[in-house]
């Protein structure tokens, strides 16, 4: 098969999970990777190393071990910076996940004053496939200024409807925030498109890139985004550890999120001053472990190259959609052709309810998620309560995608349908 | 494998999924709820008619997995007809099946058809799909009958 990874078998071997079995003896085939990733081994010896031989916080401890443990956080930030094309390494702040990157910004924005400020007669445009972190906050924002929420509609196919784009991105337009790859529908959207459209009008654009950065070689800077969020748990990283990327100048013009310690530069009983970015908005101890094994994931990643894992995903995908189509009933929620399309996967298959189908998958030892994967307003669209949704990773082979296709044929037999 | 699945999917479950009883909203009812299973989806529209003290309809609309679907028909079938405070009883006797991680042992005499569910109690995740519609059962009931009448007989 074309353009999957080479000495995938060497790869599997990092991931020491990927050796589990179960009870009754079944391998494990993971195919929940959208939901979390599995993590390499230098991720785990990177994370115990620190705990066992440099632990210290970070920025105020006068001595060898808090040295150690500075620059070793500051130094995942320069992975992590270079991993995604950050022009200026201080335009990276390290969240708990991408939810709280969201919220950061979300929140800041309505406590903005000058050109961020969003007010009563401003819009903020979202779309229909956005994962619920990227729909509340926004909710919130709009509810709290008077503002007004407007998004983009989807197509049958699963892809945004951009045939109304110059007027719902227009003069009145503060922010357009949206997933650069759908975690439900595994469209991967036209950020650069939609962004161009919206500096015309002088509204910043926001990015959820949970799903982009662990598929896409990444190029913040010329992505049209000003700020991205991603989490680290699905870059083959810890969880506790997400991401903010953003333009400096757009950051600087933010006031704070939370205050506390080493956001300040100098504090007075009576007012602060704010320290520059990143520390800004880096309030108290941040999880600094969390910090060194996400550099360590983005690092692995690096080496084996994101050009070579997008052609893996794009490989995987394709034999699945394939495969999927084989079984009788199954409808696919979302483009149906590889090309232009992440690595999730949600489909139905009539007569059975994805919990079921999750269910008897699960007693094979195939993982897959099954529910609304915190996009109910996607799932809405399509008329559906809920999909069952599998998602591979640069670990997934072929003979995993069978497993599943078996499996969903075991399930429909199961469920007695013909 | 299938032993194991065969244990949370018995027939009466099966049987209850593909053919539910006393499904659809009817009128007249006291009160309607709905209830829905925030991780997942699953949601139930339910009414409850009492008439004397005692639980005349449960009628219903809902989407959902085979457990919670076959859950709803039993439920149904258990309670309607029976004195609140005796329905409460049974609804208590379930909820104990449920929460019991499979140690406890169901009582067929109490609940029938339900004994098909204690294999769930072994599934943490798939507990909440058996409870929703005896959850929206006990709000509905609870509002459309005083508060002093829906005491549950063992309590």
């Amino acid at each position: 098969m074309d353009g999957l990874l080479p000495e995938l078998d060497v790869i599997r071997k990092d991931f020491p999970i990927l050796e589990r079995t179960f009870d009754n003896g079944q391998p494990l085939v993971y195919l929940d990777s959208a939901n979390t990733s599995q993590k390499p081994q230098v991720v785990i010896d990177t994370m115990v190393d620190h705990l066992e031989r440099h632990n210290a916080n970070i920025s105020r401890a006068m001595h060898q071990l808090g040295a150690e443990s500075t620059e070793a956080f500051e130094g995942a930030r320069d992975k992590v910076a270079t991993f995604i094309g950050a022009p200026d390494r201080d335009e990276v702040i390290f969240t708990k996940n991408a939810t709280e990157s969201l919220n950061l910004v979300a929140n800041t924005l309505a406590w903005a004053t000058g050109d961020l400020a969003v007010g009563e007669g401003d819009e903020v445009v979202i779309t229909e496939m956005e994962h619920h972190s990227n729909i509340v906050p926004w909710q919130l924002l709009t509810q709290r200024k008077g503002a007004t929420l407007r998004w983009f509609g989807l197509t049958e196919d699963g892809r945004l409807d951009l045939s109304n784009l110059d007027e719902l991105i227009n003069e009145r337009t503060k922010v357009v925030s949206l997933t650069w790859v759908s975690n439900m529908l595994g469209t991967i959207n036209p950020i650069t498109q939609i962004a161009r459209r919206a500096h015309e009008v002088g509204a910043i654009v926001v990015v959820d890139a949970s799903q982009a950065v662990p598929q896409l070689p990444v190029d913040v800077a010329a992505s049209g985004a000003d700020l991205l969020a991603f989490t680290g748990h699905k870059v083959v990283g810890p969880t506790g550890i997400g991401v903010l990327w953003g333009k400096r100048a757009v950051l600087d013009q933010l006031p704070p999120f939370h205050g506390g310690g080493e956001m300040i530069e100098t504090v007075r009983m009576d007012i602060s001053t704010y320290a520059g970015i990143p520390h800004k908005f880096e309030a108290g101890t941040p999880p600094i472990i969390e910090a060194i094994g996400l550099g360590a994931a983005v690092d692995y990643l690096g080496h084996i190259g994101m050009e070579a894992v997008h052609a893996h995903e794009q490989a995987i995908t394709g034999y699945a959609l394939e495969g999927l189509a084989t079984v009788p009933g199954l409808k696919v929620l979302g483009p149906l052709e590889a090309r232009e399309r992440g690595g999730a996967i949600s489909f139905e298959v009539e007569g059975v309810h994805p919990h079921d189908i999750a269910q008897v998958l699960d007693s094979r030892g195939i993982a897959v998620r099954a529910g609304h994967h915190c996009a109910k307003p996607a799932h809405a669209r399509f008329g559906v309560q809920s999909s069952t949704r599998m998602s591979s990773y640069l670990y997934t082979t072929p003979s995993e995608i069978d497993a599943l296709v078996e499996g969903l044929e075991y399930t429909r037999s199961y469920f007695k349908l013909g | 494998m299938s032993n194991e699945l065969d244990a949370l999917y018995q027939e009466i479950i099966l049987d209850h999924y593909k053919h539910p009883h006393h499904q659809g909203l009817r009128e007249p009812f006291e009160a309607e709820v709905h209830h829905v299973n925030p991780t997942c989806g699953d949601e139930v529209t339910l009414r409850v008619h009492v008439d004397d003290g005692v639980v005349t309809d449960v009628s219903y609309d809902a989407v959902g997995c085979s457990i919670s679907q076959a859950s709803t028909s039993v439920m149904a079938d258990l309670v309607i007809g029976k004195p609140v405070a005796e329905a409460m009883g049974i609804h208590q006797e379930f909820l104990t099946l449920m929460q019991g991680k499979g140690t406890v042992v169901p009582d067929e005499d109490v609940l029938e058809d339900g004994i098909a569910f204690a294999g769930v109690a072994k599934f943490p995740a798939r507990v909440k799909c058996a409870l929703l519609s005896w959850m929206a059962w006990k709000d509905a009931t609870t509002q459309a009958v005083p508060s002093d009448a829906t005491a549950s007989k063992e309590i």
